[in-house]
């Protein structure tokens, strides 16, 4: 079962300079949010950041990751 | 049904319906709180919509994820072009980029409730019931 301390450096690994805040939201382990400020997303489309997010769990997400909720910034 | 005839299906659901919602249930019935919140959005906007159950048949999903490139449902097309899951909508719903993209007026009542029943969704603003040709 993934935790949020693997979830925050995994994304923070694959985007480097990233910075990542992950919340379990239900505490069940499987329902995350992910606050990741990062300029790669710069000039990126709000969709095109997401999917950055998302491309780091592949197909995990919907899968031991029921649901990630993102939220993405520059710095 | 083959794979291929369920993504050529959602292909054209894409293509034809305007605005083009795929969610867990139905949006008098979402079966996940993200498809509520965002079929809720929708609703609140007053739009017509097409929406599509992907719990049905699991390869719904994975087709739609394969063409959409988006690992999650709910998935929103306007014009044939991905919006994005809960999350986006619901913060373009909140500063108005939603009501604009969709060319309609932003309610004065900003908070979204619910999924209204059908019975109090005006009949010509009510979601379009996609037949799901996917069930045998």
């Amino acid at each position: 079962m993934p935790t949020t301390d693997e979830l925050k450096q995994r994304i923070e690994s694959a985007l480097p300079g990233a910075q990542a805040q992950v919340e379990d939201l239900t505490g069940g382990g499987d329902h995350f949010r992910a606050e990741v400020v990062s300029d790669r997303f710069t000039g990126l489309s709000r969709i095109e950041q997401h999917q950055l997010v998302y491309g780091v769990f592949g197909e995990e997400v919907g899968a031991a990751i029921h649901a990630l909720s993102i939220k993405t910034s520059t710095p | 049904m083959e794979s291929t005839e369920i993504r050529e299906f959602l292909e054209q659901a894409i293509g034809e319906n305007e605005v083009m919602l795929f969610l867990k249930g139905t949006p008098e019935q979402p079966a996940c709180g993200f498809s509520m919140r965002t079929a809720g959005a929708l609703n609140a906007l007053g739009v017509r919509y097409a929406a599509l159950d992907v719990l049905p048949d699991q390869r719904i999903r994975q087709e739609l994820s394969g063409l959409s490139g988006w690992p999650t449902i709910p998935q929103l097309f306007v014009g044939g072009e991905l919006i994005g899951g809960c999350d986006i909508v619901m913060e373009m719903y909140e500063n108005g980029e939603l009501a604009e993209r969709l060319g309609v007026e932003m309610p004065e009542d900003e908070d979204i409730e619910p999924a209204p029943t059908q019975a109090e969704m005006p009949v010509s603003n009510g979601p379009i019931p996609l037949e799901n040709r996917l069930n045998n």
